[in-house]
């Protein structure tokens, strides 16, 4: 994309290289494209454009690799984490990720999810959890939350019929594969820049070979929720923080933690 | 002078308002045109924007980049 050049001004942001020039399909305010743009900037920052290879999903994200300017491959439902392990594993001089929405990680894909986490596979998975199933017209996720309405639960989650909103992040943190596991937001200014700290940390410690990196972003689908953008925003804060807290769940050389109730 | 400004691809906005809510200088707001995918657009409006880059750090859509004013520097 062509940017003007003006005078006496210099460019202080500009979209990362990495990112090809496609528009992004996705719905206006979708967080998914702000979660594309800081992973590949943190590609672009570390350099490691040429070696790093990601996973895409079945989801709205499927066409991940339409966007993300690196070695990509798309797995079957739920199957990224796994299709992730064999790369890593023929090709451990690669830095590997899986993108993955709470549909696909935390419901067809659980068991992929976890024995992932369990082998400590060295790959970060980055999990996008939106709380319903944004792609084929808002069906309730594992991710939903109790009373929250979408086109399978018209009336509101019932946890006595169908469970409690499924915190896949914290129960993954337990498995001693996993090394460092966070949750984030994409919604605010300050909330970008905090995500992008921790991928560049979940990059870097991949070098390191010790376990799986984690991190779940909590995010948004104005489509699915039926609601602008801006609501969507507010409906993050005052109903998706309490149930996904963020901040740090598992940090390397410290004990398992509660995430703090810090949101900005 | 101005201390920072925006250029936005209003081909590529789709007007999701984040980056309005975002802006601390209350320098952003939508286009009364709409773009070619059927979008108002975010536009610009005033000279008070300081090239803080929040508005750019939420965009869903990559469309904005930020300048500031280039440092002078001082003669030795
Ligand atoms: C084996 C299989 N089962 C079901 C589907 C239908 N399907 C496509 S995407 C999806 C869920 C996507 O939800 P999520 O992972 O949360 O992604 P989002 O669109 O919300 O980003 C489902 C159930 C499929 N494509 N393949
Ligand atoms: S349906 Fe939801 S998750 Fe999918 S692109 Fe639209 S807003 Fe984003
Ligand atoms: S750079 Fe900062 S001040 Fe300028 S328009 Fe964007 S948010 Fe507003
Ligand atoms: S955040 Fe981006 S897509 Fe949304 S209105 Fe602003 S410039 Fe347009
Ligand atoms: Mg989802």
């Amino acid at each position: 994309m062509e940017i003007p050049v003006l005078e006496n001004l210099e460019v202080v942001y500009k979209k990362p290289e990495t990112l090809t020039d496609t528009p992004f399909h996705y719905c206006p305010g979708c967080g998914h494209g702000v979660a594309h743009r800081v992973l590949m900037e943190v590609i672009d920052e570390l350099g490691i454009q040429e070696e790093t290879i990601g996973v895409a999903p079945v989801g709205c994200s499927v066409f991940a690799y339409h966007y993300m300017n690196i070695d990509m491959q798309q797995a079957a439902h739920g199957r990224a984490s796994a299709a992730a392990t064999g790369i890593k594993r023929v090709l451990p001089e690669k830095y590997v990720f899986s993108y993955q929405g709470d549909g696909d990680l935390a419901a067809i894909g659980t068991a992929e999810t976890i024995h992932t986490v369990n082998r400590g596979e060295n790959i970060l998975m980055v999990f996008i959890n939106n709380a319903i199933y944004g792609m084929t017209g808002g069906q309730m996720a594992p991710t939903s939350l109790c009373g929250q309405v979408t086109s399978t639960t018209p009336y509101g989650r019932d946890p006595a019929k169908i469970g409690f909103p499924l915190k896949i992040t914290e129960l993954i943190a337990q498995l001693p594969g996993a090394y460092f596991v966070a949750r984030h937001a994409v919604h605010t200014p300050n909330a970008v820049r905090k995500l992008k700290k921790a991928l560049r940390s979940a990059f870097e410690y991949q070098k390191l070979n010790k376990g799986t990196c984690f991190i779940e972003i909590v995010s948004n689908c104005p489509s699915g929720w039926k609601l602008s953008p801006l609501e969507s925003q507010k409906w993050i804060e005052e109903n998706m923080f309490p149930m996904y807290p963020l901040g740090d769940i598992k940090v390397p050389g410290k004990n398992i933690t509660a995430p703090s109730t810090e949101n900005n | 002078m101005i201390r920072g400004t925006v250029f936005i691809a209003s081909d590529i906005c789709k007007g999701c308002e984040l980056c309005i809510a975002a802006c601390p200088q209350h320098s952003l707001s939508l286009s009364r045109q709409i773009n070619p995918k059927g979008y108002k657009y975010a536009e610009l409006i005033n000279d008070e924007c300081t090239g803080c880059i929040n508005c750019a750090l939420v965009c869903p859509d990559a469309a904005i980049t930020v300048y500031r004013q280039a440092k002078v520097k001082k003669a030795v």
